[in-house]
């Protein structure tokens, strides 16, 4: 009876597999206005309300309908707006500024810190011993210690 | 110079130059009265090639910024129109700029309206940007030898193409 159960699990899931990748690798809606902008607005479309806005919704719904994956319709914004409407900067040009710059700050965080951790272990290295106090400072620094005596 | 001033002159040049890019990237001011108007080549709204002011060369040219979704362009079209139909000829067109618009959009538009003077399309928002224009509805008129002559930055009516546009385009004359 268990043995059965489990079969039946197996194959349902197994029949269940390809349309989940199906309903996975639709586009919607939400998942493309939080990448591409309202052109005229300057904001994610996701924010804009404006009559320019819900036009370019309308276009995307419509192309949603026509079983466009999110890939083509992407394409197709660009196509009718320009490089532009997409929110995420492209990989060539002054675009890859936005994935280097990131990079190298990180690089030069990480040398900076190297050496002033190595400057830091040399001076620790390489100090004098501190001198011990004499005459004056001696005695007073031996009142000072005596009041904290419990 | 030690490392650090070096390091410190370094930085501020490369924010500098950022800014400076960006302010490039941003383009002038745009057109003015009196200067050369920009006259790069666009696609057709209607998808046959590429057209551009240039080829207007010889007309007053009243290029006109417009966008489906924006309702003082409508509120405009007729007014256009109404123009081109009485002054169109060999010496005048208006030329339409449809700018930031979904081309089908675009061109639902100019059969709704009937709209027959020539229109090109501005996906990018390229040329609007290179005209220096501030939204949508905005009209430049151009001379036949490519100088802005007049601008409206909002929509057109009947006035005002009758009281400062057709002046200029019957006497051939310059003002602001």
């Amino acid at each position: 009876m268990r043995r059965a159960a489990i079969l039946v699990a197996i194959l349902l899931g197994l029949l269940a597999s390809p349309v989940t990748a199906d309903a996975s690798s639709r586009a919607s809606l939400p998942d493309i206005e939080d990448e591409v902008m309202c052109p005229i607005c300057g904001t994610l479309l996701e924010l804009s309300t404006s009559p320019q806005a819900e036009r370019e919704k309308a276009f995307i719904r419509r192309l949603i309908v026509a079983g466009r994956s999110k890939q083509q319709i992407e394409d197709a914004l660009v196509a009718e707006y320009g490089k532009e409407v997409l929110a995420v900067p492209g990989d060539s040009g002054f675009d890859l500024s936005a994935y280097l710059v990131p990079i190298l700050a990180f690089l030069i965080g990480v040398v900076a810190l190297a050496l002033g951790v190595l400057r830091w272990r040399r001076r620790g290295e390489g100090g004098e011993p501190a001198e011990a106090p004499h005459g004056e400072d001696a005695a007073r620094l031996e009142s000072d210690l005596a009041r904290y005596d419990l | 110079m030690g490392t650090k001033p070096f390091l410190a002159v370094i930085a501020v040049l490369a924010v500098v130059g950022l800014l400076a890019f960006g302010l490039s990237k941003k383009g002038a001011s745009g057109a003015e009265v009196g200067s050369a108007a920009p006259a790069g080549s666009l696609p057709r709204l209607d998808g046959s090639g590429e057209g551009s002011l240039a080829e207007q060369r010889g007309k007053w040219v009243l290029v006109n910024f417009w966008a489906s979704w924006c309702p003082p362009c409508r509120q405009e079209s007729p007014a256009l129109q109404a123009f081109q139909d009485r002054h169109g000829s060999s010496r005048f067109t208006v030329l339409g700029i449809d700018t930031r618009d979904l081309s089908g959009d675009g061109r639902s538009f100019v059969r709704e309206f009937r709209l027959t003077y020539p229109q090109l399309r501005d996906g990018d928002g390229g040329a609007a940007s290179d005209y220096g224009t501030t939204g949508v509805p905005e009209s430049f008129l151009v001379d036949p030898g490519g100088r802005l002559r007049l601008l409206r930055r909002g929509p057109v009516t009947d006035a005002y193409l009758k009281q400062f546009v057709a002046p200029l385009i019957s006497a051939g004359g310059a003002r602001r």
